[in-house]
């Protein structure tokens, strides 16, 4: 038998619980973990929050002894992987040719970048925790800020801009933000926050150019509306970080294209977090999602799968992911698209309402703004398939 | 084994409720409660996967 070697491609929160888990089952061979990035595994959620507003250290989730003595884990960072074979179970990253027996790929995803955007200064994306420290560093009391996005990024950006001083203007292309997320009804109660807090957020805006001379001096929106900006921050979604493995002859489409069990279509090879296109049987629909319970989820199964194919799991979720504004706590279990939303608890106007998401029979979604206590009892019984009386019933026990 | 939850870290997700709600559960005070601390070898998994999907990484297990 050869030389067991488990080969984890992405340095953040997947790929830390990757390697966790295989030692956790007691897998012995070799682990090489690699990441594009020079810093230590850390906890990316804070970035757009508190990390913003006070003078905060990055959370890195182990330090790199635990990682290289305790875990034992071959650990290459501030090193992309460059290539994929498959039919030879080899990855090339930082120029080293790395054969693999298990492979999970969790390169999760970049920043979308608004086409056409000059290299202003000025102008921000955030991702990562250095892009973080940029954003950190240009606001301030007074600072002009433009965020392009009122999604959670954005709105949590907003928040936190708002926190420090900053004058902020929201522009949000869709009649209605997170309409994909949460639905338009909800979306438009999320937005609320934004509005009850003093928040400019301008609807419909689309921005046609970024304009300044050497820094960022003003947004023009389409209909001419000019705004000026000391800061603009770009938060209009991510994309998979999938261009290493083209032409690789792993299926991409919007991500890596996997089964339930998350493999990739090659022996040994599995994908786990924002990258990971998946058929999630609990809903019967394929899902890629950029949430980051999914990402510690995906990872510790992608390497207890990759390790012991034969005895492969699927990975059978009810999405969650939650977002904190001005001190309010939204959350969300479930898929968003339903035959009916019912506000069953609170009023969407005020700053605590627990939305309940239908299909047929049965429960498909919850939304909660400060309501912690029922959301996750929701959880639990989507993941059963429970009835939609049964969630009515949640509801009013609160 | 012993779960031990760090309630000055804990915010409420009760993402460890939603996987087991027999043995965690959000309080009216915003924060997660053990329902009960007796656990036999069949929990681990389930224990492991609650402390590695905790957003605050307030749960740890011992033993």
């Amino acid at each position: 038998m050869p030389e067991q070697h488990l080969v984890v491609v992405g340095a953040s929160l997947a790929g830390l619980r990757a390697v966790e888990a295989a030692r956790r089952a007691g897998y012995e061979g070799e682990i090489t973990l690699v990441g594009a990035e020079e810093h230590l595994p850390y906890d990316r959620p804070p970035l757009s929050k508190e990390f913003l507003t006070g003078e905060v250290e990055p959370n890195y989730f182990r330090d790199e002894e635990s990682l290289r003595t305790e875990l034992e884990v071959d650990l290459r960072l501030g090193t992309a992987a460059s290539e994929l074979r498959p039919t030879e179970r080899t990855v090339v990253a930082g120029g080293a040719e790395l054969a693999y027996t298990g492979l999970v790929i969790a390169t999760g995803a970049r920043a979308r970048e608004l086409p056409g955007t000059p290299a202003l200064d000025g102008v921000y994306t955030l991702r990562g925790l250095d892009d973080a420290r940029r954003v950190r560093a240009a606001l301030g009391p007074g600072v002009r800020t433009v965020i392009v996005g009122a999604g959670f990024i954005g709105s949590e950006i907003a928040s936190s801009a708002r926190a420090t001083g900053a004058e902020v203007t929201v522009l949000e292309a869709a009649p209605v933000p997170l309409a994909g997320a949460v639905g338009e009804r909800m979306g438009a109660a999320c937005a609320g926050l934004h509005q009850r807090n003093g928040t400019d957020v301008r609807c419909r805006a689309t921005v046609a150019a970024i304009e300044g001379a050497g820094a960022v001096e003003s947004v023009v929106l389409d209909d001419g509306t000019r705004l000026s900006a000391d800061v603009v921050i770009v938060g209009i979604g991510a994309v998979p970080e999938t261009r290493w493995l083209a032409g690789s002859g792993v299926a991409l489409d919007d991500g890596v294209v996997c089964d339930e069990t998350l493999n990739a279509g090659f022996p040994g090879v599995y994908a786990a977090g924002d990258i990971a296109r998946w058929p999630n049987p609990l809903f019967g629909e394929t899902m890629r999602l950029e949430h980051w319970t999914t990402a510690a989820e995906q990872g510790g199964l992608a390497a207890r799968n990759a390790i012991d194919p034969e005895q492969a799991r699927p990975c059978a979720t009810v999405p969650y992911f939650w977002s904190d504004w001005y001190g309010s706590r939204i959350q969300f279990v479930g898929v968003p698209t339903a035959d009916e939303v019912r506000v069953a608890a609170g009023d969407v106007s005020a700053d605590s309402f627990l939305a309940l998401y239908r299909r047929g029979e049965h429960v498909c979604g919850a939304l909660g703004l400060n309501q912690r206590r029922p959301v996750m009892k929701l959880r639990a019984l989507i993941a059963k398939h429970g009835t939609w009386q049964d969630a009515l019933d949640v509801a009013a026990a609160g | 084994m012993r779960m031990h939850i760090d309630t000055d870290v804990c915010t409420g997700h009760g993402v460890c409720e939603g996987i087991r709600p027999d043995v965690f559960e959000v309080g009216d005070d915003g924060v997660v409660h053990l329902l009960t601390e007796e656990f036999t070898e069949d929990d681990r998994q389930d224990l492991e996967d609650a402390v590695d999907q905790c957003p605050t990484q307030a749960l740890r297990l011992e033993g």
